[in-house]
């Protein structure tokens, strides 16, 4: 399985899924009403890493985190 | 060590003596440190902040490498959660050899924090977190699930 994580104000609890990769992952959040906004703006990392394409296969075990966009200071 | 992080308001006199202290007697010719102030605006009560603490250290692990081939050091630290008006929620700092190295890395430092530091911004306004949306920039390559 691999996990998704929701960070700072996206409000969605993770997910376990079963995915193999980045474009399985697209298809399942942008049926998700709370998620699918996020996509165009968020960041994605696959195990605490940025990514800057799509094709990237996933493993047991990975965990993918999306980033909206950020604000510090 | 330099990269610090707390719950609620810094203090900045704590945090800046000590960072003084530390290095001032490792031959650096300039010191610089750049404090962030939360302010009064658009009636918010001060703002509030999360973190991603995993790509926030590799961030800050590449700028201390970047800093260290030019024999400067960046120092850090940020606030968690709730920040108050005219209280600070930021400070970084250079350390150098030279002021211009220190001069330019602050700069350079400070705005790319901004753009890609994992770390969201609300403001506080009736006591609920409002994610500062306007005020947000996506990081670079957001939007490959799109």
């Amino acid at each position: 399985m691999v996990k998704v994580e929701f960070l700072g104000p996206i409000s969605k609890e993770s997910l376990e899924l079963d995915i193999k990769n980045l474009n399985e992952l697209t298809k399942i959040l942008k049926d998700d009403v709370t998620v699918a906004n996020w996509l165009a703006n968020s960041a994605v990392a696959v195990n605490d890493q940025l990514v800057s394409t799509k094709d990237i296969e996933l493993n047991d075990g990975d965990k993918v985190s999306l980033l909206p966009p950020v604000c510090g200071g | 060590m330099s990269l610090e992080l707390y719950d609620g308001s810094l203090n900045v006199e704590e945090i800046i003596n000590r960072w003084y202290d530390v290095h001032k007697d490792s031959n650096y010719g300039a010191i610089i440190t750049f404090v962030g102030v939360v302010r009064d605006e658009s009636g918010i009560e001060g703002l509030s902040f999360d973190i991603y603490e995993p790509i926030l250290n590799s961030w800050f692990d590449a700028w201390q490498k970047k800093a260290n081939e030019k024999n400067a050091i960046v120092l850090m630290a940020h606030s968690r959660g709730d920040v108050p008006n005219h209280t600070s929620s930021y400070i970084a700092a250079v350390c150098s050899p030279k002021r211009r190295v220190a001069l330019e890395m602050i700069d350079e430092f400070v705005e790319d924090f901004k753009q890609s530091a994992p770390i969201w911004k609300y403001d506080l306004i009736g006591g609920k977190r409002v994610y500062a949306e306007d005020r947000s920039t996506k990081i670079k390559g957001a939007g490959i699930l799109n």
